[in-house]
């Protein structure tokens, strides 16, 4: 078994999985059981400044979006940060760092924009044992409009002074958790960068109405007939996150800066995209809010296998996808490949013939008796068949080799030739 | 009750009282909700779907399964009726495995199909139950049409018609209408009177009327009808029985298995039905098997189908055979009957096996005896008292197109008619296509 033990901004677990700050880790009791279910470290849910309790709604918090199954494929929330009084909550942190050692302990903070504020919230955590401190700036509802979470995130300026202030009044390592609403996640990245934080963590939630009560003409989740946006989240922003994670870690102004990956983590195989995509390790929320702690151990046992069938190490995965990823002006724009459909495995559902026909390119035969074969001739490689055949692995992409006929365009696969040096490019440069 | 399933003879209450209601509920009881919105999931919503071309009335079946999926249940039962307006009880007796699950992609890829048949009876319930009707009428055309049989064809064939605005007077032989929905189907496919309420709401249309226990050739006449009615539609069915034409066959307690069925349909309390120990039901078809299988549940101790063929041969579905046998009716197959032996009521039919040679069937010198105190006769029905004039084929009516008989103006469809498979949901197309016909024929110019 691979060796999954995890350091990350100094901060070691057994493995590279986390708790995200959320509903799992605002209670001892549940930090407790996903410690015993195996989960590598947690990141307490955000701690506020002394005073009045949180408020929170007392109708529905969440509203979600299903699959096939009603297989949970997004979930948006609008609760607050913990709305339980900060003593107890500092007090069951220390007590649980204490039980488990080896597990890392982070604590996410949110308070208002001053250094008074900061000051004193790094104060009172200082003696908990815990690890390291998660900035939220993140959350796009309910603090935001009081000046905090995603209202810091979307302006560079204040992360960045937030963090110098943290750094200068903490030892501890600091994260700082990025929002995805923005139109790019660099700006704030490199702010947190430039304020001296030892890693980012990314992303929080986006913000999002996941449906409208039909009979009440409301967003959902629904109060008393009237909705606010949530924070959406669970493996419908995977995709998001993968890019925002990305962006950063190809960026040269902050190569090396750690990355804790955060957005739909929900089996073993997306925590090594994420990985693959540079991260320093993944921090886990929805899936366990789904499925319960336990799933953990598939997380485990499937990344082990993965790297020990790659003979690799977690450290020699990570950012392995890095240098692939690339702006659109550099891919081989000669690169040829053509949909193969397996007979065999071909149920003959006619989905492919159905999305090609209608909606692309009309390279899919249909013969009387329900063959589905390629058009070479017409086939784009678009993989639009790939995507809605329900057989996985059925229709395949195979790629023609240089110098082989493409029947498409009736002239041979020519070697490797981007946009930049393309003909049709008004600035190509030409090849020296 | 001091009966079981040993006691000799042919008796009543076999079974403790409260097996009767087990024995004859649902046997595939209807989906809820959940397990419908789980069922519909499943439906890929393929492209010129398979299981569209496999069912004779061609619902569109992809779409009627999403408009349940999305939770409209309703105008699923919209899409359902439009082709199929016998669509309850097709959902329940459809031998779907051999045609839209059988065609089913996912039996490709899983050999478990989208459960179409319990999803087809999921939407039609949730219409029918709220006792809606998704159909008006046109205006009065002023023609009248006679349709002879209120079975599948001729409901399906009336209905049609009469939305199409013509008059539609039904005649049917029986007391009650519903043809072998009513007569014919095994009691635990179709629970709680549903065919008499399936009629009462089809007739909801208007429209329509229905003269019962109204014989063609005993009650009316086909001249008759063709002088008083613009057109006729001929939907009787079979109301013939094929004889085994052997020694003994007239020996009490052998009779047809259709008898049998209908006596169980018409008998609320099923306890008071008598059964034989040992029951003998002698072909290979749905009848054999219905007869069969409802014996075994009134508690006879002993059931056996005999086939003359081999079990591949048998017209009943693998899934009906499989049924049969876990019901615990054993299928002995390439024998036939030779002589029923009793002394007044039958005690043993003498069987021998088969042989298939090129010439056909033949009796081979290996002989058996199975003891019997009650058979059922189950080798076929046939079309007794066709109408003079009509050409017949195959000893069924000739029919060319939509049901057009040899002679104008008259239509046939359904098991009457010949071609196409002797199922509910085919005569329900046939009905429907010949009401097609039958409007063309009405509202063509000149």
């Amino acid at each position: 078994m691979a060796d999954l033990a995890s350091s990350f901004v100094g901060i070691t677990s057994p493995n590279p999985f986390w708790l995200a700050s959320a509903p799992p880790t605002d209670k001892e009791v549940n930090v407790r059981r996903a410690f015993e279910a195996g989960w590598g470290g947690v990141v307490w849910k955000t701690l506020g400044s002394e005073g009045p309790p949180i408020v929170n709604v007392n109708g529905p918090r969440y509203g979600a979006v299903w699959g096939a199954d009603r297989r949970l494929l997004g979930l948006n929330n609008i609760e607050l940060i913990t709305d339980r009084p900060l003593q107890v909550n500092l007090d069951e942190i220390r007590r649980v760092k204490r039980d488990w050692p080896d597990r890392a302990m982070v604590i996410s903070l949110m308070v208002p924009c001053d250094e008074e504020s900061w000051k004193d919230i790094l104060m009172r955590i200082e003696d908990t044992g815990a690890d390291g401190v998660e900035l939220n700036f993140g959350c796009p509802h309910g603090m935001a409009e009081r000046g905090m979470g995603s209202a810091v995130g979307q302006v560079p300026e204040y992360i960045e002074m937030v963090t110098a202030w943290v750094k200068h009044y903490s030892k501890l390592p600091c994260i700082v958790k990025l929002t995805p609403n923005v139109t790019s996640i660099l700006p704030p990245a490199l702010a947190a960068y430039r304020g001296g934080a030892d890693a980012v963590s990314l992303i929080n939630t986006v913000k999002s109405i996941t449906n409208v009560d039909l009979d009440h003409f409301s967003p959902f989740p629904m109060i008393d007939g009237k909705g606010s946006h949530g924070g959406y989240c669970g493996p419908a922003v995977k995709p998001i996150a993968l890019n925002m994670v990305a962006e950063i870690a190809r960026h040269p102004d902050m190569r090396g800066l750690p990355i804790s990956g955060i957005g739909g983590v929900t089996t073993w195989r997306d925590a090594a995209e994420f990985i693959a995509l540079g991260a320093g390790n993944v921090q886990v929320c929805t899936a366990a809010m789904t499925y319960g702690f336990k799933i953990v151990q598939e997380m485990i046992s499937g990344l082990s296998q993965y790297l020990d069938e790659k003979a690799m190490t977690l450290d020699e995965l990570r950012g392995r996808a890095v240098p692939n990823f690339v702006e659109w002006q550099d891919l081989n724009l000669n690169y040829t490949t053509k949909a193969h459909i397996n007979q065999d495995d071909c149920i003959k559902c006619g989905r492919c013939y159905a999305a090609c026909e209608d909606t692309s390119h009309q390279a899919i035969a249909m013969s009387p008796d329900r063959v589905f074969t390629v058009k070479d001739d017409e086939c784009v490689a678009c993989n639009l068949c790939v995507n809605v055949c329900p057989v996985e692995n059925c229709i395949t992409m195979v790629e023609l080799p240089v110098g082989s006929m493409d029947p498409r365009t009736g002239r041979p696969v020519a070697p490797v030739g981007t946009w930049t040096t393309h003909p049709n490019n008004p600035s190509a440069q030409a090849a020296e | 009750m001091s009966n079981t399933p040993h006691t000799a003879g042919i008796v009543a209450g076999r079974l403790p009282a409260d097996a009767y209601a087990r024995n004859f509920g649902d046997a595939e009881p209807p989906l809820d909700r959940h397990e419908a919105q789980v069922a519909a999931d499943r439906c890929y919503f393929c492209h010129d779907a398979p299981c569209i071309t496999a069912c004779p009335t061609d619902i569109d079946i992809p779409l009627f399964i999403r408009q349940i999926a999305t939770g409209t249940p309703e105008a699923a039962a919209r899409t359902i009726f439009g082709q199929n307006i016998l669509g309850g009880m097709c959902a329940r007796v459809c031998p779907t495995e051999t045609l839209c699950e059988q065609a089913c992609v996912r039996e490709a890829a899983e050999g478990k199909p989208v459960e179409i048949g319990r999803l087809q009876r999921f939407a039609t319930d949730m219409l029918m139950t709220q006792g809606v009707h998704p159909f008006t009428r046109a205006a009065p055309t002023g023609r009248r049409v006679a349709v002879v049989g209120a079975g599948p064809a001729g409901l399906a064939c009336a209905h049609r018609l009469a939305m199409l605005g013509h008059d539609v007077a039904i005649y049917d032989a029986r007391p009650k209408a519903g043809g072998l929905n009513e007569y014919g189907i095994a009691q635990y496919k179709s629970v709680g009177d549903f065919a008499q309420a399936e009629v009462e709401w089809l007739l909801q249309i208007g429209g329509i009327s229905i003269s019962n226990s109204m014989a063609l050739g005993r009650d009316v006449t086909l001249a008759g009808l063709q002088a008083d009615y613009d057109a006729v539609f001929l939907g009787m069915g079979l109301a013939g029985v094929n004889a085994l034409r052997v020694p003994g066959e007239d020996r009490g307690n052998v009779r047809d298995a259709v008898d049998f069925i209908a006596d169980l349909r018409q008998t609320p309390d099923k306890s008071a039905l008598p059964i034989g120990r040992d029951v003998v039901v002698i072909g290979g078809g749905m009848t054999a098997v219905d007869a069969a299988v409802q014996s075994r549940l009134l508690g006879a101790q002993n059931v056996t189908i005999v086939y003359r063929r081999g079990q591949d041969r048998m017209s009943a579905s693998d899934y009906e055979q499989h049924h049969a046998q876990t019901a615990g009716v054993r299928i002995v197959t390439n024998a036939a009957p030779v002589a029923v032996h009793g002394n007044g009521a039958v005690t043993e039919v003498e069987f021998a096996y088969t042989a298939e040679g090129p010439g056909g069937l033949s009796l081979t010198d290996d002989r058996f005896r199975l003891r019997a105190d009650q058979v059922f006769k189950a080798i076929g029905q046939t079309l007794s008292g066709a109408p003079e004039g009509l050409a017949l084929t195959g000893g069924k009516i000739l029919v060319t197109g939509p049901g057009r008989t040899s002679l104008s103006g008259i239509w046939a469809g359904g098991d009457c008619a010949a071609g196409g498979d002797d199922l509910t949901v085919t005569a329900v197309a046939e009905g429907r296509d010949a009401a097609m016909d039958i409007h063309a024929s009405l509202t063509r110019r000149g």
